[in-house]
C-alpha cells in the first residue's frame, strides 16, 4: 500500500516533469526538469529494493551529469532558449504520432504479457544489497566493469581533446592588445576603453541598473545583454534602458 | 505491481523519444536521450526485481557509467560545434545534405 | 592419268627453294626499312634480289627435270609452327608451280629493269621497288605453298602490295581511290577464299595439299560443290572474273610497270592457279566446273567488249587481261584437258601482254604521260622499237599463225568446242571481238595522222627499258609453238594436273582455227577502216547505247552501286538512326531516369539530424507492432 502510493505519486510528478523537460522554451528549465526526473526515479529505485542504484542515480546523475549539462548550458550562454516553433514540415505530428504509438503498443505489450507476481529480491539481497552487487560486479561481469572503467577512461581524454583548443600563433602581449585596441577605434570608432561596470554613478549599483554618462543619460554598454532580455520578457527592465536598446534594435 | 513501472517506463521512454525529435537545443536534445536512458534503468530494475536476481541492477549500473561517458564526449563535441559555429541547434549543422 | 604422288625432298635447288621467297622479301625488307640511306643503290638492289631469284628457280627447273616424271611432285618440309598439330609449313615444287615461279621470276626480273629507266625521275623509285620485291616474294609464296594456309598469307600479300602499287601515286585521289576500290573488291573475292578453306578443313581436318587432294572423292557432292564455288569468288576476286571485275580497269592508275607485272602477267592469274591447283576438287565436282566455265565465258566477253570502247591504252589493255584470264579460267574449268592450255596460254599471255603494256608504258613515258589514244597515231617513226615489239604482242594476242597465241589461245577454244559447242562459238566469238580491239588500239597509237598535244615531243625509250620488251616479243613469238607442238607442256605438266584420256592433236587446218582467224581478220579490216584509214576524232563521239554500255564497263560499278552501295549506305543511314534514336534513347532515357529520380530522392537527405531521428523512430515503433502481430498470431 505504502508503495502504490509512492509510486503514483513519483509517476504522476515525473511524468509531469519529463512532459515540462521537453516543452519548456529554456533549456536551464529543462535541466531542472530532468534533475525531477532523475530524483523521482532514484526514489523508485530505493522503493524496489535498488538501495546502492538509487544512491548512484543521486550521486551520478542528479549530482555530476545534471551539474555538467548546467556548466556547459552557462558556457553556451543561458539566453540561447529557442523558439517552439517547428521548422521542419510535419516533425512535430509526425514525432507525436510515433511517441504515442511507441508509448501504447509498449504500454500495451507490457500490459498484455507481464501477469505473473514478482518474485521479490529478498533472497537475492540477504546479504545486504551492495555487497552482492559488488559479488557480481566482481566476479561474473568483472571484464565488462574493466571495460567501461576503459570507457571512461577514454571519454575523459576523448573530452580533454575535444575541449582543448591548439594556440596557432604566439599569445599576444598588452602591447599587441592596446595596438589592437586603438586600430580598431581608428577604423570603426570603437571605444578602446573598457565597458563601463552597471551602477557606476548610478543610484546603486545592481548588475541590471544601467550606468549614467557624464551627461545624465544612461550608458546601454554597461548592461549585461542576456540580463537585459530577461527583465525586458518579464517588465521589470529600467525603461531608460529599454528605450535605448529598442532604439538599437530599430538601428540594425 | 511491476507492470506500472514498466508501463511507466515506456510513457517516460516515448516522452523522451519526441523530445529527441522535436527539440532543437543540443544540449534539450541531450537531456531527453538522458531522459530515455533513465526510462531504461527504471525498466532494468524492475525486471531485476521481478525476476528475483540482481544482475538488472548490475546492468543498470554500467548503463549509468555509459551515459556518464556518453554525456562528458556528447558535451564536448556541442563544446566544440559551439565555438566554432557560435550556436547550439542541431539544425544549423545540416551541411552534410544532398 | 592421275596426277603423280607427293615426295619429300631435300637437297639441291630444290631444297633452298625458300631462297626463291626469301631474297625478294630480304631486299623489300632492306628497301623499306633503310629509308633514304638506300635511296642510291634500291633500284639495283630490287632488280638484283628479283634476278638472284629467278637463278634459283631455273636451278630449281632444271634439278625437277632430273627426276622422272612421276617422282616431279617435291615437297619441302620448313618449318613446324607447332609440333604435333597440323601446323607445317612446307613448300611445293612441281611442274605447276615451277613453272610460275619462272614466269613470276622472269617476267618479273624484266619489269625490274625495266621500272629502273621509267621510274628514272621518280622520286619514291626506291620505295616503288620494295613493293615490287614484296609483291614477288609474296606470289612466290602463293605458288610455292604446299598447303591453303600458306597460299592464302601469299594471297594477301600479293592483295597488299596490289594496294600500295595501285595506290604508288597517293597524292592523285583517283589513284587512292582506286587502290582502297582494288582492296575491297579483293576482300569480297578473299572472304569466300577464306570460308572455302574453313569448309576444306571442316571437311578433311587438313589443308595440305597432300592430304587434301587423295582424300577428295570421299567427300560429298554437296560439300565438294560448295568448296568448288567459294574458291572460284576468290578467283574472281584475285581474277577480275565477273562479277569481282570492277576493280581492275580502276588498277591501271599505278605506274605502267605495275599493270604489267600484277594486272597483267602474274597476280590477276593467281585465281587461275588457284583453279588448275585444286583441279581434284573441281573434277569431283561437275556443278563447280560448269559455273567455272560459264564465268570464264561470259568475263572473256565483257572483257573484250570493254576493251572495244576505251580510249585509254592502258584500260584498253586492261580490259584485254579481263578478257584473256577469262580465256584461261574457261580452259581451267573444263577439267585435265584444259589444264595445259590455261596455263600454256597464262605464261604466253604473261609474256606478250607485259610486253603490250611495257609498250604502252613506253609510249607513255615519250608522250608525257598521256594515255588518251585519241592524240596518239603516227607513232611507229618515232619510236621503232617500241613498236616492233608491240607489233609482236598485238599479232600474238589476236592469233597471228604461229605466234603464241595462236597456238595457246587456239587451244583453248578447240578443247571448249569439244567440251562444249556453245562456250566454243562464244570464245570464238570473242577472239574476233579480241582482233578488233587490239587492231584498234594498234591503229590508233602507232597509224594515222599525228594528233599530239602541243608539246609532245616522242622519242625512243633508253637501252634499259627497250631490251626488256626485246625480250618479250621474242618470248611472245616462240613460246607458244614450243610449249603446245608435240603437247611437250601438257606431258611435263602432268604429274602436277593428271593428263586428259587421249591426248589433243595439234590441227593447224581445223574447222574452229579457220573460223577464227577469218573473224579475227575481219575485226582487224574493220579497225583498219574505222581506224586506221579513216580520220579519228579527238573527242570521243557519243556513240550508239551499245558504246556507252560498253564505256561504261558494262555498267558494272552502277551496279554494284545500286545493288550494294546504296542499300548499304541506307542500312547504315537506318542503323545510325536506329543507335541514335533506339539505342542511345534507351539507354540515356534509362540514365536520365534513375538520375532524375535520384535527384528527387536525394531531397530525403536534407541534413536535419532530427529527420532521421525520426525515421529510426517511426522504424523502432513499427518493428515493434510489427512484433506484436508476429507473436500474437
Amino acid at each position: 500500500m505504502g508503495e502504490s502510493i509512492t509510486f503514483w505519486v513519483l509517476a504522476v510528478v515525473s511524468v509531469i516533469a519529463a512532459l515540462g523537460l521537453v516543452f519548456s522554451r529554456r533549456a536551464v528549465y529543462s535541466a531542472l526538469m530532468l534533475g525531477v526526473v532523475m530524483l523521482s526515479l532514484a526514489v523508485l529505485y530505493a522503493v524496489q529494493d535498488a538501495p546502492f542504484l538509487a544512491a548512484v542515480q543521486i550521486i551520478v546523475y542528479t549530482g555530476a551529469v545534471m551539474m555538467l549539462f548546467l556548466f556547459v548550458l552557462m558556457l553556451v550562454g543561458v539566453d540561447s532558449s529557442d523558439s517552439l516553433v517547428e521548422t521542419i514540415r510535419g516533425q512535430r505530428f509526425w514525432a507525436i504520432v510515433a511517441g504515442l504509438g511507441f508509448a501504447a503498443l509498449l504500454g500495451l505489450g507490457i500490459g498484455n504479457t507481464l501477469i505473473a507476481a514478482p518474485k521479490g529480491l529478498a533472497v537475492a539481497n540477504q546479504n545486504g544489497n551492495v555487497p552482492s552487487l559488488a559479488e557480481l560486479i566482481f566476479t561474473r561481469h568483472v571484464f565488462a566493469f574493466e571495460v567501461t572503467s576503459a570507457l571512461l577512461i577514454t571519454a575523459a581524454l576523448g573530452a580533454m581533446v575535444l575541449a582543448h583548443r591548439e594556440r596557432t600563433e604566439p599569445k599576444p602581449t598588452q602591447r599587441d592588445l592596446s595596438r589592437a585596441r586603438f586600430v580598431e577605434f581608428g577604423r570603426h570608432g570603437k571605444n578602446p576603453a573598457p565597458l563601463p561596470g552597471p551602477g557606476t554613478y548610478a543610484r546603486h549599483n545592481a548588475i541590471d541598473m544601467p550606468a549614467l554618462l557624464p551627461d545624465g543619460t544612461v550608458s546601454p554598454l554597461s548592461v549585461n545583454r542576456v540580463i537585459a532580455r530577461h527583465e525586458a520578457e518579464e517588465g521589470t527592465l529600467a525603461p531608460e534602458v529599454a528605450q535605448i536598446l529598442q532604439q538599437e534594435e530599430e538601428g540594425k | 505491481m511491476t507492470t506500472h513501472y514498466l508501463v511507466l517506463s515506456a510513457l517516460l521512454f516515448a516522452i523522451g523519444g519526441v523530445g529527441v525529435l522535436v527539440r532543437r537545443n543540443a544540449i534539450v536534445v541531450f537531456m531527453c536521450v538522458e531522459l530515455m536512458l533513465n526510462a531504461c534503468n527504471l525498466a532494468f530494475v524492475t525486471f531485476a526485481r521481478q525476476n528475483g536476481n540482481l544482475d538488472g541492477q548490475v546492468i543498470a549500473f554500467f548503463v549509468m557509467i555509459v551515459a556518464a561517458a556518453e554525456v562528458v564526449i556528447g558535451l564536448a563535441i556541442i563544446v566544440t560545434i559551439f565555438r566554432t559555429r557560435r550556436s547550439a541547434s542541431v539544425d544549423d549543422a545540416s551541411l552534410l545534405k544532398y | 592419268m592421275e596426277p603423280a604422288e607427293f615426295i619429300t625432298h631435300s637437297g639441291g635447288a630444290i631444297g633452298v627453294a625458300w631462297l626463291m621467297i626469301a631474297l625478294p622479301l630480304v631486299g623489300a625488307a632492306v628497301l623499306l626499312l633503310g629509308g633514304r640511306r638506300t635511296d642510291r643503290f634500291g633500284h639495283l638492289l630490287g632488280v638484283v634480289t628479283a634476278l638472284a631469284s629467278f637463278v634459283v628457280a631455273v636451278l630449281a627447273f632444271v634439278q625437277l627435270l632430273g627426276f622422272a616424271p612421276g617422282e616431279r611432285r617435291r615437297g619441302i618440309a620448313l618449318y613446324d609452327f607447332i609440333p604435333g598439330m597440323a601446323t607445317k609449313v612446307g613448300l611445293l615444287v612441281d611442274p605447276l608451280s615451277i613453272s610460275f615461279c619462272l614466269l613470276i621470276t622472269g617476267v618479273g626480273s624484266l619489269i625490274h629493269i625495266y621500272s629502273i629507266g621509267y621510274m628514272a625521275h621518280d622520286p619514291g623509285r626506291r620505295r616503288f621497288f620494295a613493293y615490287l620485291n614484296l609483291f614477288v616474294a609474296a606470289m612466290l609464296l602463293l605458288v610455292l605453298a604446299d598447303n591453303y594456309v600458306a597460299l592464302f598469307v601469299g594471297w594477301e600479300g600479293v592483295g597488299l602490295a596490289s594496294y600500295l602499287l595501285i595506290g604508288f601515286w597517293q597524292h592523285k585521289p583517283s589513284a587512292a581511290t582506286a587502290a582502297k576500290k582494288a582492296f575491297i573488291v579483293n576482300r569480297v573475292g578473299d572472304f569466300g577464299l577464306l570460308i572455302g578453306i574453313f569448309t576444306i578443313f571442316a571437311t578433311f581436318h587438313s589443308l595440305k595439299f597432300a592430304e587434301v587432294f587423295p582424300a577428295a572423292h570421299g567427300a560429298s557432292q554437296g560439300t565438294l560443290t560448295a568448296i568448288g564455288l567459294l574458291l572460284l569468288v576468290g578467283a574472281c576476286g584475285k581474277s577480275a572474273q565477273l562479277p569481282l571485275q570492277s576493280w581492275l580497269l580502276d588498277a591501271m592508275e599505278g605506274p605502267t610497270p605495275v599493270s604489267a607485272l600484277i594486272h597483267a602477267a602474274t597476280m590477276v592469274t593467281a585465281g587461275v592457279y588457284l583453279i588448275v591447283r585444286s583441279g581434284v576438287i573441281f573434277q569431283a565436282a561437275e556443278t563447280a566446273q560448269l559455273v567455272v566455265t560459264i564465268v570464264g565465258v561470259a568475263t572473256l566477253l565483257a572483257g573484250a567488249i570493254i576493251g572495244t570502247a576505251k580510249d585509254d591504252i592502258k584500260k584498253a589493255l586492261a580490259g584485254s587481261t579481263m578478257s584473256q584470264i577469262g580465256y584461261m579460267v574457261l580452259a581451267a574449268g573444263i577439267g585435265p584437258a584444259g589444264y595445259a592450255f590455261a596455263i600454256a596460254h597464262l605464261i604466253t599471255h604473261g609474256f606478250f601482254k607485259a610486253d603490250l603494256f611495257l609498250g604502252a608504258g613506253s609510249v607513255m613515258h615519250a608522250m608525257n604521260d598521256e594515255v588518251n589514244m585519241r592524240k596518239y597515231g603516227a607513232l611507229r617513226k618515232a619510236m621503232p622499237v617500241t613498236f616492233a615489239t608491240f607489233l609482236i604482242g598485238y599479232l600474238a594476242i589476236i592469233g597471228f599463225p604461229l605466234l603464241s597465241g595462236y597456238f595457246t589461245k587456239d587451244g583453248i577454244i578447240e578443247t571448249a568446242m569439244e567440251h562444249n559447242a556453245i562456250l566454243g562459238w562464244l570464245a570464238v566469238l570473242g577472239a574476233g571481238i579480241t582482233g578488233f580491239y587490239m587492231s584498234r588500239l594498234v591503229f590508233m597509237t602507232f597509224f594515222g595522222a599525228k594528233r599530239w598535244e602541243g608539246d609532245a615531243h616522242p622519242h625512243e625509250s633508253p637501252a634499259v627499258m627497250t631490251w626488256p620488251l626485246i625480250i618479250l616479243s621474242a618470248g611472245a613469238i616462240f613460246l607458244g609453238g614450243f610449249l603446245i607442238v608435240g603437247n611437250r607442256f601438257m606431258t611435263f605438266l602432268s604429274p602436277a594436273v593428271g593428263l586428259p584420256e587421249h591426248l589433243p592433236e595439234f590441227n593447224p587446218v581445223s574447222l574452229t582455227g579457220l573460223v577464227t582467224l577469218a573473224l579475227v581478220a575481219v575485226g582487224a579490216v574493220f579497225a583498219w577502216f574505222r581506224y586506221g584509214a579513216a580520220e579519228v576524232p579527238a573527242v570521243a563521239p557519243r556513240g550508239s547505247f551499245l558504246t556507252a554500255f560498253a564505256r561504261r564497263d558494262l555498267y558494272g560499278d552502277a551496279l554494284n552501286e545500286a545493288l550494294f552501295m546504296r542499300p548499304g549506305q541506307w542500312l547504315t543511314r537506318l542503323a545510325v538512326f536506329f543507335d541514335n534514336r533506339g539505342i542511345d534513347g534507351v539507354v540515356n532515357g534509362l540514365a536520365a531516369g534513375i538520375g532524375g529520380s535520384s535527384g528527387r530522392l536525394r531531397r530525403i537527405q536534407t541534413g536535419f539530424v532530427r529527420s532521421y531521428a525520426l525515421s529510426i523512430f517511426v522504424g523502432a515503433a513499427l518493428l515493434v507492432g510489427a512484433w506484436f502481430v508476429v507473436g500474437n498470431l
